[in-house]
């Protein structure tokens, strides 16, 4: 039987480097063909999960302990499907984005192709020592996509992400030394009966190390303050690459580490204090998204916000019923899918309203509903996913999420959801408003191409139908 | 107090060094050199706590290889990073005004 695991890793890695070798003119075929190839090998992938259950891949032929396995369950197959899916409409758009500007191009394409393949690797990463390697080439490479731009503020913004990065991933691999010291094992699948049977206190300790490592990529609150600048200052579909998918792989390991690998010794007060964090980030992003003049800067900030939402998933589905746990966890990967379908558009349709107006400024973008009604209802569409409106897929998400909170009887996460979901309205609305007052006499509007408001387009719809068809997703997660 | 105790502790004190001067440190060089200790550090408990019974493991020893590989990948970046910033602000640090705070436009 083919086995599309190696070739997940493989097909972006292969045109990545021959766009850097044929240069900006040739390669904005293979990353399209590319994505094509790799999109199918995940929906394939997904169905012989669904059909056969986890699947595992010995590199080499070698295999754990002495080689590198590599291991495909119901949740790798979600967020491989999230990342093919998302990166495939954001090449189109890129393509017309860039278009004119060889010398970023020449960058972009390798950059994003090395940024999957990391990415395809991670999820697919079955030791805790690979996830380290593949965090570290995922950093560099988004790092790289950031100071694409040139210019002090985005070469600014990267050297912060950086530093942020490579703190993060430190504390993350001084965890792993110091289970490798407890266990002598770096293997998920060796690690988890160990930990089960005899945990000492250095194992939290270690655990601890590698969720604040973690935390610190992911940006939560207190953690996101390199975030803004990183994604409001990179050219829009690196935003969007890395609002919608960067941090989700991050977030993706905490939830293998919390749910997985240190299950008998996670407590409900530290679950607590995730969700803490996760509500502060809900206020404190959703404010200061609203206190944004700038309309790439409030999306960032929305991004802060709606990670908070990923982050409740902790004291929802620990020390509760197992019936509310599972109501929480699919709630939660519901968020992870639909943020990522609903920022990438709502990023790509602000990166198109900043090219058609030629400002970047909120107050700039009047007369948008007239001159650029498709790409304004793109971000409406997004608008609702995030505000968590029906039958949006951030709908779907927030409901479960709210269900598990009010049978667990955590009234106070309630609240953080409903005040956080009035303030994504205000933001959201707050630009609406400003698109829909009348053209300046003074203002200029370019023409856009097609492809940067029909692929976008399908992001924003993708995000919605997930309401409708969440179902797919949650049984795929049921697979494992 | 074995021998891979004293490498743990010594790698840990390396670490949070390394921390503390990435934090702390405004040159941007300082930085870097930061986490390289940091780095070493943390090479240091991975090496020393795997020791068993005086007999090197070489997990371990492969671990930090691929490990020294990613450091010098990632100082490469950020002195490439760096330089661009000289070029551009005429200044090896990060500018102070942003730094620590959220941005509150009005």
């Amino acid at each position: 039987m083919f086995d599309p695991i190696p070739w997940l890793i493989l097909s972006p890695l292969i045109w990545a480097t021959l766009a850097f070798v044929h240069g900006p003119g040739q390669g904005g075929r293979l990353p399209v063909a590319g994505l094509i190839l790799q999109l199918a090998l995940a929906a394939m992938l997904a169905q012989q999960i669904v059909a056969g259950g986890v699947r595992v891949y010995a590199v080499g032929g070698w295999g754990a302990p002495l080689g590198i396995d590599l291991m495909a369950d119901g949740l790798s197959a979600v967020m491989l499907l999230l990342t093919q899916t998302v990166a495939l409409p954001l090449v189109f758009y890129a393509r017309a984005y860039f278009a004119g500007h060889a010398n970023s191009l020449r960058y972009f394409w390798p950059l994003t192709g090395y940024l999957l393949a990391a990415m395809n690797a991670l999820f697919l990463s079955a030791d805790v020592f690979n996830i380290y390697v593949t965090l570290e080439l995922l950093g560099l490479a988004a790092v790289g996509l950031v100071a694409l731009a040139g210019g002090a503020g985005p070469i600014t913004a990267a050297m912060r992400y950086l530093l942020a990065a490579l703190l993060g991933s430190g504390a993350y691999l001084l965890g792993v030394a110091l289970l490798y010291g407890v266990y002598g094992s770096v293997s998920l699948a060796a690690l988890i009966p160990l930990i089960a049977a005899d945990a000492p206190a250095v194992v939290s300790l270690a655990a601890a190390l590698m969720l604040l490592g973690l935390m610190l990529k992911t940006a939560l609150f207190p953690f996101h303050i390199w975030l803004p600048p990183a994604h409001g200052g990179a050219p829009a579909p690196v935003s969007a690459l890395l609002s919608a998918l960067v941090i989700k792989a991050s977030f993706y390991l905490i939830l293998r580490l919390w749910f997985d690998l240190f299950e008998p010794i996670t407590s409900v007060a530290a679950a607590q204090l995730l969700g803490a964090l996760g509500a502060a980030a809900i206020l404190w992003g959703s404010f200061l998204a609203l206190r944004q003049t700038h309309l790439k800067m409030l999306v960032a900030y929305s991004t802060v916000a709606q990670i908070g939402y990923l982050f409740l998933l902790f004291p929802l589905a620990t020390g509760v019923s197992a019936e509310v746990a599972a109501s929480a966890w699919q709630g939660g990967v519901l968020q992870v899918v639909a943020h990522g379908l609903a920022k990438a558009a709502m990023f790509a349709a602000v990166g198109a309203m900043i090219i058609a107006t030629g400002r970047d400024e909120i107050s700039g973008i009047a007369g948008v509903a007239a001159r650029l009604p498709l790409t304004l209802f793109t971000f409406a569409l997004a608008g609702v996913t995030i505000m968590g409106l029906p039958p949006s897929g951030g709908f779907a998400a927030k409901w479960l999420l709210l269900g598990a909170a009010q049978a667990s009887g955590q009234w106070w996460w309630i609240v953080v959801m409903v005040v956080g979901g009035l303030l994504s309205a205000a933001y959201i609305f707050k630009v609406l408003r400003q698109a829909f007052l009348p053209v300046e006499e003074t203002a200029n509007f370019k023409l856009l191409p097609r492809m940067l408001e029909w692929p976008v387009l399908l992001l924003a719809l993708a995000s919605l139908v997930l309401g409708l068809g969440g179902g797919e997703v949650l049984s795929l997660l049921g697979a494992t | 107090m074995n021998a891979a105790l004293v490498y743990a502790l010594t790698g840990t004190a390396l670490f949070v060094l390394g921390v503390a001067g990435l934090i702390l440190q405004p040159h941007l060089l300082r930085k870097i050199l930061a986490f390289n200790i940091m780095g070493s550090g943390i090479f240091l408990v991975m090496v020393g706590l795997a020791q068993r019974a005086g007999t090197p493991d070489p997990v371990p020893q492969a671990m930090v290889l691929t490990g020294i590989v990613v450091a010098i990948a990632a100082t490469a970046l950020a002195l490439a990073l760096a330089r661009q910033l000289l070029d551009m602000s005429g200044e090896m640090r990060l500018p102070e005004e942003k730094s620590g705070k959220d941005r509150l436009d009005v």
